[in-house]
């Protein structure tokens, strides 16, 4: 295939793009892993779960998804919170969070694909709305809606995040638990209330991010895992703690996935995000913002 | 038991079980059904060294299980080599895999060492999908030789395999718990820059220890395709595969060589049960179930269990 300039530049904006559905992927386990120190492996699970909302109150009433999205992020954060709350007794009270947590949340991501499986099969789901098919045309660059609204949508949530984790309260106060535990004690705050509070805000904007998926692409239960090592990825990348590091990963991996596919073929794409990671990993544990 | 002498009634008991079946059981379904609990022993036995006794939990066994799958399944394709000569090469390359993977990635905490093992899976699931030679993406055919080469049909000789595989592993997995190398792997896992500073080679040890896990996983995986006569990647690369390593092991206490083995005949055995009896989604969401609850209510599992009643026997017999 002849490299074009054209195929190029709508290769870049497509992957920035799709970057910025990631941010709304990632900002969840920035929250948990990133801030909390809960490796919340399970996430993926959730943004199903919060897809096959979206497909289940979308076929039945014909909501937009984005509605639905948002709409269902209280009962997500709810959720949320039962689920620290488990985790809380169960784990982090006795202070064995390493090896078992972990199987806990991996267990979580297992009976979460399995319980979609049996309630809806291994069809590929979608959602209608007018927007979806329909794209905006500058020049030789195309801007399909599809991706365009969650693009959108997603770097909204994140920084409605960015400025309320900064001016607010319980903002400051979870930002707080991540940087110091026992400091925020002496202040007469309790932590683990406030990591309840954060782990439901992390898995609330799982429900955006699971609408977002399902406009974007057909979603079947077992494609959460294709996500598992892209969030860490970003999320490392991005230095952990940091939103706009994240989103900064999120483009940079959207990108080099949306030129992967394009001259080597969409097969390879999803190897390079995790090379990415191994890399990452390897050489810069700390980010590419990091400290 | 010394480790000698426990190498040797362990064969025994491993000999004495294989003569007893193969005599005593012609059902072909119950080679089929016990090949698979004796696989995840191996599987379970392999994460465990690594998992338990060093404390980095590995997400990837499936990648090392498909990887010894698919470097039986070159063999095939190449030459004509027996069925333990491929079990030993799958298991070079996947304890070679472990050694790169180890390398890479075990100066990092445990967490992200986890995490990059979840990658890794995805990493060489995209490679064997885009290799074409052995399949790509729609799988391979593979065809069984016409006669065994040792009496009875072919999955007799599949099962006596791994029934050899699972005593080798578990044998391995005594011997490291009891010698220095467990000595230094135990120190790792409770606490490594204690064991750094008291002069353990953390990082060599820990070397040694995806190494022979990477093999392991890798041997059990050479016969499955001769097993299931179709290998695809998705199937092979198959998440369950890393859920009831890591299941088997929590379930059954991860500090003991007997804790894999229990958890893995255990669950197993449900599994195998259920499926037949219920369905095989639903199979897999008891595993599931399963580990969550024994995670959140019996951290050690069942070897812990039992532990920790002696304990309390022990000590109410002293106060009395």
């Amino acid at each position: 295939m002849a490299i074009t300039l054209e195929l190029a530049i709508n290769a870049i904006i497509a992957g920035l793009l799709l970057g910025g559905f990631y941010a709304a992927v990632t900002v969840g386990v920035t929250i948990s892993f990133g801030m909390l120190d809960i490796v919340n492996i399970a996430h993926p699970a959730f943004i199903m779960l919060g897809s096959f909302v979206a497909y289940t109150l979308n076929s039945m009433f014909g909501l937009d998804p984005v509605l639905i999205g948002v709409a269902m992020a209280p009962l997500f954060f709810l959720l949320g919170m039962a689920v620290y709350q488990v985790y809380y007794y169960a784990f982090e009270r006795r202070g064995e969070e390493s090896i078992q947590g972990l199987a806990f949340f991996f267990g979580l991501l297992f009976v979460g694909e399995v319980g979609l499986i049996l309630v809806f099969g291994v069809d590929y789901r979608f959602v209608e709305a007018p927007y979806i098919g329909s794209s905006l045309h500058f020049g030789f660059v195309d801007l399909p809606l599809r991706m365009l609204i969650p693009f959108v949508v997603s770097l909204l949530m994140v920084a409605l995040l960015q400025l309320s984790f900064g001016r607010s309260f319980i903002g400051r106060a979870i930002l707080a638990v991540s940087q110091d535990r026992l400091a925020l004690q002496l202040m007469a705050a309790n932590p683990t209330r406030i990591k309840r509070i954060a782990f439901g805000i992390s898995i609330a904007t799982a429900s955006v991010a699971g609408a977002l998926l399902i406009i974007i692409q057909p979603v079947e239960p077992s494609i959460g895992r294709d996500y598992i090592g892209r969030i860490f990825a970003i999320c490392v990348l991005g230095g952990m703690t940091s939103f706009p590091g994240m989103v900064a990963g999120a483009m940079l991996i959207g990108v080099v996935e949306s030129l992967t596919a394009t001259f080597y073929g969409p097969s390879w794409a999803p190897a390079v995000a995790f090379g990415f990671l191994l890399l990452t990993l390897a050489a810069r544990p700390a980010g590419i913002l990091g400290r | 038991m010394s480790t000698g002498k426990f190498w040797i009634v362990s064969f025994a008991a491993a000999a004495a079980l294989l003569l007893l079946t193969r005599w005593q059981i012609q059902n072909e379904y119950f080679y089929f059904a016990a090949y698979v609990v004796l696989q995840y022993v191996v599987l379970a036995t392999a994460w465990n060294i690594l998992g338990g006794y060093t404390g980095y939990t590995n997400f990837g066994t499936a990648a090392f299980f498909a990887f010894g799958a698919y470097t039986a399944v070159v063999l095939h394709k190449l030459t004509s080599v027996p069925v333990p000569a491929m079990i030993l090469a799958a298991g070079a390359v996947s304890g070679l895999l472990g050694f790169g993977m180890g390398y890479l990635t075990l100066r990092l905490k445990g967490v992200f060492f986890a995490i990059a093992t979840l990658a890794l899976a995805i990493v060489a699931q995209t490679l064997i999908v885009n290799w074409d030679y052995v399949g790509g993406s729609r799988g391979i055919y593979i065809i069984r030789p016409q006669q065994a080469p040792l009496f009875g049909g072919y999955i007799e000789y599949l099962y006596s395999l791994m029934l050899l595989l699972s005593w080798l592993s578990v044998a391995l997995a005594r011997t490291i718990e009891r010698s220095r190398l467990g000595l230094g792997l135990a120190a790792i896992r409770d606490d490594e820059q204690a064991a750094e500073a008291s002069g353990v080679p953390t990082l060599r040890l820990k070397l040694v220890a995806t190494t022979l896990s990477g093999a392991l996983m890798g041997m059990a995986g050479a016969p499955l395709p001769y097993y299931v006569t179709y290998l695809d990647p998705t199937s092979s690369f198959n998440l369950s595969y890393a859920v009831n390593a890591v299941a088997m092991p929590l379930i059954g206490g991860m500090t003991s060589w007997i804790g894999p083995l229990i958890g893995a005949v255990l669950l197993g055995t449900i599994q195998q049960v259920a499926t037949v009896t219920i369905s095989s989604a639903l199979n897999l969401l008891i595993v599931g179930l399963l580990l969550i609850g024994f995670v959140i209510v019996a951290p050690n599992g069942i070897v812990g269990l039992v532990q920790a009643r002696r304990r309390s026997g022990r000590r109410r017999w002293r106060s009395r």
